[in-house]
């Protein structure tokens, strides 16, 4: 029934005036690395995209291409040892990895921000946090440095930062965590963006503060109707903000469906597993339950489903056949929208 | 959910799981997953040994050293030549004769009538000995120092630093050639003590500073609670993981220093007759120059070459020990 | 509830008065009540292994550089004092900087206190130094949060395990350590072929293993985990908790179990203590803590942890803190907690709250009849409602 909610919500959000189609969408993305011990092909056919006023959430672990993948659409990836051998990222229907060099520069920053796990690394250390935030708009839209200051005032009390007149020209390490986590949202929320890529952005704060800076973040998207995807590991996270989630695992996308649904019955190996393997708060559990064995090797990725030498479930095809991402359905045949699988027994694991 | 498999604690599911995963070990008994990548124990000092190979420069270089070494060590072996006495009337100034490898006169004679080539063959020895003396002397007692400031700090680390400091402050080659200069008799452990006396600063700069880095390092708490002693401590893990950026400075000042002696030899406060080294020869070569510019070039160029072979090895070195790269 | 008749008048008074050492005998003579329900935990766990009394560290902040000049202090512990008994997990949370992993250091003598003691076995130990050192040393060793930089990268893990005996000869003769350190890659699951391996041609989680069989080599009494498996994936995670919990019953083995990440510490521990900014500001039971708090920091910091079940969430009440952790070198005046706490009141800026069973439950059967340092205690389940 909650899904109803959100379902009826999100039409709300689309009517807010959009059209319906994607704000970004990746289609069959390749990224590989090309090291001494060989490729290793991080992520392997990634399709998905966002709309506006939507959250996706890409779950993975360390290793599964999420962050890769987000690199590869903001164009910081270090390429070489990085190559996209194949794959296109539309923004607005435009495939930004065939653009200009100057006309992509546009996008990202100005269209399409990003905030960063590491909030101390990434602001410059012997500037203000005035000046880092004035500079977007100096830069941008030629502002003086007196403007410029006013509008780094007001991002600051945007994203709730107390006593920002006070503190506009303190420098980055006079800030404790939280609130530089704040800064690095105010920089991208800077030139009001269509989208903003979040890589980890709580995963370094304290869970207080972590829950101050989701809710923010939020609210932000809500108002200013945003696309976000939210790249996390963090299963609890992701179940607070998210409208949709992507798992993936070994650079491909292994099941895709609207956040209460995939807690609620998930239907691949992977996410069962992981979602049974995390303690909970609220119930104290005897024996975890564990995935078996290890995250993959990418340089060399096992044959057929990745998945397979840790699957409690895998049979013989699954070291021949890579399973597709197909859609879900129920038992009676029933479409369950948004949802898929990449699993070739994800019948038995949703339904079984 | 039946068919889930609950992982007995620290037992056989874990560890069957494990093994099938990982890399198999070289006695390729668990080769069920079949070869990896990874397959060998592979320190680090053999990764870069393993990038070292890699790198066309390191090769050059290192071809370089060993032809230089072993000319340093028997000279005999690649001149007849008598690179001391001269026969002025035959060969005063002669020109080198480049056909006449290996001959005598295949680099021609010099202003005293030697031959130009033994004496090339004959200063590599000089050039050589300080270059790697005042090299081990310095890696020695800087490397002791340096690690001393940095492993223990507080007081000890304050006298060091200041006296690093102060050392640092002295221009390098004319404070050896003051002290050169308060030696009547300059033998090359005596050019080697001069420049060590004031070389070492760098050193312990550099193994301060990465002794300091080792020291926090968690396995080193690690080993501080499992009860480790100091010396075990310095030793075991500091010393092993602060040492590669001291060999790459060491294997760059070396270069330095052959042409620091070269420097001090040519100005006369350096090594002196009947020693025989480049800076000499270029010193005495001075005065010819103008016709007769092989007397320079042959001493000049096998100088720069062993510098370059020296400074070229320390850049591959530290490309290998480089950690970003990897 | 909390106007019960109160068992226990006669210690009631001693535990008001003085801090937290007497406290601890209030909780032991509490124990031959076997009435007391919330207490349930801490029967027959015998003389506790580890007795840690106000234990403190403050970190000298100095100016100068020849001569050092003190201008302050962080006062990274200030304070705390818990039991460890035989065979239990003790959880200890935290947000950064509230002097945990200190503690953890402290345990092991690798910080000096500056006040306080840690008895093992009735000995203090911050007080020993040379042989008696190391003989306690054997008996308490720690996994470290980082596999990544545990490991010393220039020794094959067979060196690694096999150290402590070089360390220690008399626990295994030279002949009988390469056998010792495979057995112990064997008990955490890896393949003992792999003894000749570097560390960094393992995963986290491998890593992690080789972490837990040298903690394991000496036969340890107690082990400090500091954060082990927050660097670890999700999936990883599970397998090394297992493998943790596994070890404790093998080898009968304590363990103090330090973490953030509130979820794993519930599962994992028998008794819970939270502590802000250096002190414990509550202690009980995982049942007492985890669902009957009664200090509003640890409400606080339950009700903002993320719970993977979006619906279970919606129903939650969150309570969202303002500010940040306020700063070691200069704590707030009596309740530390107070700037950022919806209760305070005057009373809080002026009394530092003691330790002790909050006297609206004390007596009673209640599982709020915990220790928890706060003026206002109240009983609030922030993870279930």
């Amino acid at each position: 029934m909650t899904t109803i909610e959100k379902t009826a919500d999100d039409a709300v959000r689309e009517g807010a005036g959009d059209d319906g189609s994607p704000l970004l969408e990746v289609r069959d993305l390749h990224v590989e690395f090309h090291t001494r011990d060989g490729v290793a092909k991080a992520v392997n056919g990634v399709n998905y995209s966002v709309r506006a006023g939507e959250t996706l959430a890409v779950l993975g672990e360390s290793g599964s291409g999420k962050s890769v993948t987000a690199q590869a659409i903001m164009g910081i990836l270090d390429m070489p040892p990085g190559k996209i051998p194949q794959g296109q990222i539309l923004f607005r229907g435009e495939d930004m990895l065939t653009m200009a060099g100057e006309e992509r520069r546009k996008i990202r920053g100005r269209k399409i921000a990003m905030i960063f796990q590491d909030a101390l690394s990434a602001l410059n250390p012997v500037l203000s946090v005035g000046y880092q935030l004035g500079e977007m708009f100096r830069v941008h839209q030629g502002l003086s440095k007196k403007e410029a200051k006013v509008k780094a005032i007001e991002l600051m009390d945007r994203v709730r930062i107390p006593a920002a007149k006070e503190r506009v020209s303190d420098y980055p390490h006079q800030f404790s965590g939280g609130m530089r986590q704040r800064i690095m949202i105010a920089m991208a929320m800077a030139l009001e963006p269509d989208l903003i890529i979040a890589d980890e952005p709580t995963t370094a704060l304290d869970v207080t503060v972590q829950a101050q800076v989701m809710d923010l973040l939020a609210e932000l998207q809500r108002e200013y109707h945003m696309g976000l995807i939210l790249i996390t590991h963090d299963l609890g996270v992701v179940a607070d903000v998210a409208d949709k989630i992507a798992v993936m695992y070994a650079g491909r996308i292994v099941e895709t469906a609207p956040v209460h649904e995939l807690y609620k019955r998930p239907a691949h190996p992977y996410t069962r597993g992981l979602l049974e393997s995390i303690p909970r708060l609220d119930r104290k559990g005897q024996e975890l339950y564990a995935i078996k064995g290890l995250p993959p090797n990418l340089l060399k990725i096992p044959t057929g489903c990745a998945f397979n030498p840790r699957c409690p479930r895998a049979e013989d095809i699954c070291r021949t056949d890579v399973p597709a991402l197909v859609p879900v359905t129920e038992q009676d045949g029933t479409e369950l929208p948004g949802r898929g699988s990449a699993c070739h027994f994800w019948k038995e694991t949703l339904h079984g | 959910m039946p068919d889930v498999t609950k992982s007995q604690s620290g037992g056989a599911a874990v560890d069957t799981a494990v093994d099938a995963v990982a890399p198999p070990t070289e006695v390729d008994t668990a080769s069920a997953a079949g070869p990896a990548p990874q397959g060998k124990p592979r320190s680090l000092w053999g990764d870069a040994w393993f990038e070292l190979r890699h790198r066309p420069l390191f090769w050059i270089s290192a071809v370089l050293l060993v032809l230089l070494l072993a000319i340093a060590a028997f000279p005999g072996m690649f001149t007849s030549a008598e690179p001391r006495n001269g026969d002025l009337t035959n060969h005063f100034l002669t020109k080198p004769e480049l056909t006449h490898f290996f001959q005598a006169d295949w680099f021609g004679y010099d202003g005293q009538g030697r031959s130009i080539y033994a004496r090339v063959i004959y200063g590599t020895r000089a050039s050589i000995l300080v270059g790697v003396g005042v090299t081990a002397v310095v890696t020695f007692f800087g490397g002791l120092l340096g690690m001393a400031a940095g492993y223990f700090g507080g007081w000890i680390d304050s006298v060091i630093s200041r006296i690093v400091d102060i050392f640092f402050g002295l221009p390098f080659l004319l404070g050896s050639m003051v002290v050169l200069n308060a030696f009547t008799e300059r033998k090359v452990y005596v050019v080697i003590a001069a420049l060590a006396f004031l070389g070492w600063t760098t050193i312990a700069r550099v193994m301060r500073s990465s002794v300091i880095t080792a020291k926090q390092a968690d396995y080193v708490t690690a080993a501080r609670a499992l009860g480790a002693g100091t010396g075990r401590i310095l030793f075991r893990h500091v010393l092993p993981n602060a040492l590669a950026p001291t060999i790459v400075v060491a294997t760059i000042s070396l270069g330095a220093y052959i042409s620091a002696e070269a420097t001090l030899s040519f100005l006369g406060l350096g090594l002196a007759d009947p020693t025989i080294s480049w800076g000499i020869d270029i010193s005495d070569a001075k005065d010819a120059i103008r016709d007769n510019p092989h007397v320079m070039l042959f001493p000049a160029g096998m100088l720069s070459l062993t510098v370059f072979a020296f400074i070229t090895l320390g850049d591959a070195v530290r490309d290998a020990l480089d950690p970003k790269l990897r | 509830m909390a106007d019960t008749e109160k068992n226990e008048q006669a210690m009631e008074p001693a535990a008001d008065a003085t801090p937290n050492v007497t406290e601890v005998e209030t909780v032991e003579a509490a124990t031959e009540d076997e009435a007391v329900a919330a207490l349930e935990a801490k029967v027959d766990r015998g003389e506790p292994i580890l007795q840690v009394r106000n234990l403190v560290k403050h970190f000298p902040l100095t100016q100068g550089i020849l001569f050092k000049r003190q201008i302050g202090a962080v006062k990274a512990v200030d304070g705390i004092s818990f039991d460890l008994y035989q065979g239990e997990t003790l959880g200890i949370v935290g947000e950064s900087g509230c002097g945990k992993s200190t503690v953890a250091k402290l345990l092991m003598t690798l910080e000096t206190a500056t006040a306080g003691e840690v008895f093992y076995k009735g000995q203090d130990i911050t007080r020993l130094s040379g042989r008696a050192l190391r003989a306690v040393r054997r008996n308490i060793q720690m996994v470290f949060q980082d596999p990544y930089t545990s490991l010393n990268p220039r020794m094959t893990v067979g060196d690694i395990i096999g150290e402590p005996f070089e360390i220690h000869p008399e626990v295994a003769p030279k002949g009988d350590r390469r056998r010792k350190v495979q057995e112990l890659l064997d008990v955490v699951g890896l393949n003992p072929e792999y003894i000749n391996r570097y560390p960094h041609q393992f995963s986290g989680g491998q890593r992690q293993r080789i972490g837990i069989a040298r903690g394991l080599a000496l036969n340890p009494e107690i082990i400090i985990c500091d954060e082990p498996v927050s660097a670890l994936d999700v999936s990883v995670q599970a397998q090394v908790i297992n493998l943790m919990e596994g070890l404790q019953d093998e080898f009968n083995l304590s363990y103090i179990f330090i973490a953030h990440d509130l979820s794993i510490v519930r599962h994992i521990s028998d008794r819970v203590g939270v502590m802000y900014l250096g002190k414990m500001a509550e202690i009980g039971s995982d049942t007492e803590i985890y669902d009957h708090p009664t200090h509003p920091y640890t409400q606080a910091l339950l009700s903002a942890v993320p719970v993977p079940d979006p619906e279970s969430r919606e129903g939650r009440t969150r309570i969202i803190l303002t500010g940040d952790v306020p700063s070691p070198a200069n704590p707030p005046s009596g309740c530390r907690f107070r700037t950022r706490c919806w209760k305070a009141e005057d009373k809080c800026a002026k009394e530092v709250p003691l330790l002790a069973i909050p006297e609206r439950f004390a007596g009673t059967d209640s599982p709020a009849a915990h220790e928890s340092a706060c003026h206002f205690a109240e009983e609030k389940d922030v993870v279930h409602a």
